[in-house]
């Protein structure tokens, strides 16, 4: 086989059945997705049913703790987990630029493949296009996913109630450092690693008390800042969370302050926030705990009723600040 | 407009050290320095060491922090 | 993290602020001249805590806000003529990618094809610029004391690697002659300064002796944890309260009196003294930094054909009076309406420690 995708791996000629058999066919092993159909077929149980859909853009590809690949099984697991839904079936599709070379394909094929199975999703169906140079930036990937969801169970963000506690997974800004680590011109040595992962493991655990969960959020790009303020404008509601006791590591700390970023609105992978009644928010908090991807977690803040709309930050010495949606890209600073 | 903080000096060769906060590190130059240490505490900005810590000072502001609180409370 | 954790700590935090408020009651107006003190002071909610007879003015202490509207046209255009040719890379700092020119701005320039860069470090740019020898690397190079010597010691660097394909557009700018500037300005009413942290560890206490002893103001410099900040105001109304006006040193941890002399001397080594175009304050005598001509070959205003900008200054901005501390920006009739983060009017409100920004974003 070639070392690089040309164009005529996308034109479903013979080159592209090599494609298929050389780059996709021994990492994807679903027995749905071997027939080579143009669909899958699949019955379901009377559920209610989740259905997402995300594509995923990232550069580098390759990065510490992940790449594309693990980003677009998880991205579109964890969509599907905060909605409280047991993933089931994923679509997966490329878009190729030509050039791109084959083994860095191969390399994310087979992550692709490992975070699916840590993931418990079956990927079912396939697409794959080749673009001219320049027409994409190097690989998109977009993965739809479907999944089912309990009758008794709606983590809508609509849901968020005066006095709510508001639980934070764990470490906020290590996918967000660990991409700009590896970015040219910002030249940094970190052992941090994406905090990419299948938060479906997680939720899974913190069903029994899904009664107490109110709202259940994935934290993505836009970070932590983003998500509050998306919830508390859907459900009309203020929040305040606490500068003590959000849970961040320190290198990542160190970082945000020599770079001038703030980590509230850095970017995470395996991450998510939930709502909690206050009666069941110890209970929820222990739970999350046990879990491996929540080690850390923490109740960083409460809702209120007033001001509507608006997310306060109690600071370290006790003054108060406003964190507002993010506006443009937070790039690093020198001033 | 001086986004400096504190990295601890690990290795220092001719005008480069590596310096570090936790397990994040970076190459600095240390053109505009002398007499630096591994073990010091050096401000970075820009990818230059610009000023070294004076660690004695540090803790006498700290104490005048400290009596301030005596003070009051 | 060491060295700063110590110095966000609540209770010697509310201990100042109780010493604070337990002086004489006194109205007073107090500029904070760096724009990284503006958004510590934003970031930590500070204002909120503080009693209403102290008032803390932003200053022009922002490099990005006090760069004047035809230095940022000029790049920009440097950056739009460089795709047609692609024979130059723009190296930038983060900071500049969205401050807005009369037509268009770095960032919306990067969208269209142009080849700009944002790095962390002068260094960086030189090192893209040995890792691309049939393009010249151009900086935008913008900053106050702490980051020219970082420039001047880079220009040295290449020098002394004979990398020819590196040059900068110096904007470089100084903090005291500004202070003065504003001093001499009789309709802003400043009764101190909190000096800057990182311009001070590099220039020392020298500079501020005249404000003190001819204009008879306070100057603290001051590190930009909140207690260093709350610290400092402290001294200042101090001061005040006992008629005196000196120059301290609250960040005594890492300025010293007689400033970082091997930093200067690479300074004055590599630049040289010369007027300067401040955004809202004009044109400020000895206020600028212009590359020696032995350092022509790194001079892009000396090297090249630079775009000669026609400028237009958007309508209604008031970015100049915020810059002086004239007004605070709830009474710019353009904040929070026509001038937001996101559809930015005026550089105070695009460069994250713009007076405008850090308020629109902390403090509304």
């Amino acid at each position: 086989m070639e070392e690089r995708i040309l164009l005529a791996h996308g034109n479903g000629g013979i080159l592209t059945s090599q494609l298929i058999e050389n780059c996709f066919l021994p990492y994807f092993q679903d027995p749905l997705l071997k027939q080579l159909n143009d669909q899958a077929i699949f019955e379901l149980e009377v559920h209610r049913i989740a259905f997402t859909t995300d594509s995923f853009v990232v550069d580098p590809l390759f990065f510490p703790g992940g790449d594309i690949g693990k980003l677009a099984v998880c991205g579109t697991v964890n969509d599907l987990a905060v909605g409280g839904a047991t993933p089931l079936y994923l679509s997966i599709g490329f878009i190729i630029e030509e050039n791109f070379p084959i083994e860095e394909l191969k390399k994310i094929s087979s992550s692709i493949s490992i975070a699916a199975k840590e993931a418990q999703v079956r990927i079912v169906t396939a697409d794959t296009k080749v673009v001219e140079k320049g027409a994409c930036d190097k690989l998109f990937i977009n993965t739809s996913g479907i999944g089912l969801v309990k009758k008794e169970v709606d983590f809508s963000g609509h849901n968020a109630r005066e006095d709510d506690k508001i639980l934070l997974s764990g470490d906020i800004g290590d996918h967000g450092i660990a991409i700009l680590s590896s970015r040219k011109g910002i030249e940094f040595e970190t052992s941090i690693k994406s905090d990419c992962a299948p938060l479906n493991l997680l939720v899974n655990d913190l069903l029994p008390s899904a009664h107490y969960i109110h709202v259940m959020r994935d934290l993505t790009r836009g970070g932590l800042a983003t998500i509050l303020n998306e919830i508390a404008m859907q459900s009309e509601i203020g929040i305040t969370i606490y500068e003590d006791r959000i849970p961040l590591k320190e290198e990542v700390r160190g970082m945000c302050e020599l770079l001038g970023l703030d980590p509230l609105y850095l970017a995470n992978e395996g991450k998510l926030v939930a709502f909690v009644h206050p009666d069941g928010a110890e209970e929820v908090l222990s739970l999350m705990k046990k879990n491996p991807l929540g080690g850390n977690a923490r109740i960083i803040g409460e809702v209120m009723r007033k001001p509507s709309e608006k997310v306060t930050m109690e600071t370290h010495v006790g003054g108060s600040r406003l964190i507002e949606m993010l506006v443009g890209e937070d790039l690093p600073r020198i001033c | 407009m001086c986004i400096a903080i504190p990295f601890e000096v690990r290795e220092i060769k001719d005008n480069l050290a590596k310096v570090s906060i936790g397990t994040t590190s970076r190459v600095v130059y240390l053109d505009l320095l002398d007499e630096i240490k591994v073990g010091d505490f050096i401000l970075v900005h820009a990818g230059f060491a610009i000023e070294k810590l004076d660690r004695e000072e540090a803790e006498k502001t700290l104490s005048l922090f400290k009596e301030v609180v005596d003070e009051i409370y | 993290m060491k060295y700063i954790d110590e110095f966000r700590k609540r209770e010697p935090f509310n201990a100042l602020l109780s010493k604070i408020k337990s002086l004489p009651l006194q109205t007073i107006s107090l500029m904070e001249v760096c724009g990284t003190h503006t958004v510590s002071i934003s970031k930590s909610g500070i204002r909120s805590l503080l009693p209403p007879n102290i008032r803390l003015i932003s200053g022009p202490g922002c490099p990005v806000c006090v760069t004047s509207l035809e230095d940022v046209d000029r790049v920009i255009m440097l950056a739009a003529e460089g795709k047609t040719h692609s024979t130059y890379i723009i190296a930038t700092f983060g900071d500049m990618m969205r401050v807005p020119g009369s037509h268009s701005s770095l960032l919306k320039e990067k969208a269209k094809g142009a080849d700009i860069r944002v790095v962390y470090s002068p260094v960086d740019a030189l090192t893209l610029a040995r890792e691309n020898s049939d393009k010249e690397v151009i900086f935008f190079a913008v900053g106050f004391e702490t980051t020219s010597p970082t420039f001047a010691a880079t220009i040295l660097q290449a020098k002394r690697e004979g990398v020819d394909n590196f040059s900068i557009i110096s904007n470089n700018k100084l903090i005291p002659p500004a202070m003065e500037a504003l001093l001499n300005d009789e309709n802003i009413t400043i009764d101190g300064f909190i000096c800057p942290g990182h311009v001070s560890a590099i220039i020392g206490t020298t500079p501020y002796q005249k404000i003190a002893n001819h204009y008879h103001k306070g100057c603290v410099i001051s590190g930009f944890e909140p207690l260093d900040i709350i610290f400092s105001i402290y001294l200042l109304m101090h001061q005040k309260s006992s008629g005196t006006a000196k120059v301290e040193i609250e960040y005594s941890r890492v300025v010293r009196q007689e400033g970082n002399p091997k930093a200067l001397k690479t300074l004055n080594q590599v630049y040289e003294l010369s007027d300067a175009q401040w955004r809202g304050l004009g044109i400020i005598p000895k206020s600028g930094l212009v590359l020696k001509d032995e350092f022509a070959l790194y001079d892009a205003a000396k090297k090249f054909d630079l775009p000669k900008p026609e400028v237009s200054e958007p309508k209604g901005c008031r970015c100049d009076q915020v810059l002086k501390g004239m007004i605070s920006p709830k009474e710019c009739p353009l904040f929070a309406t026509h001038c937001t983060p996101a559809e930015p009017v005026g550089a105070c409100m695009v460069s994250s420690e713009g007076t405008c920004a850090a308020y629109y974003k902390y403090e509304r």
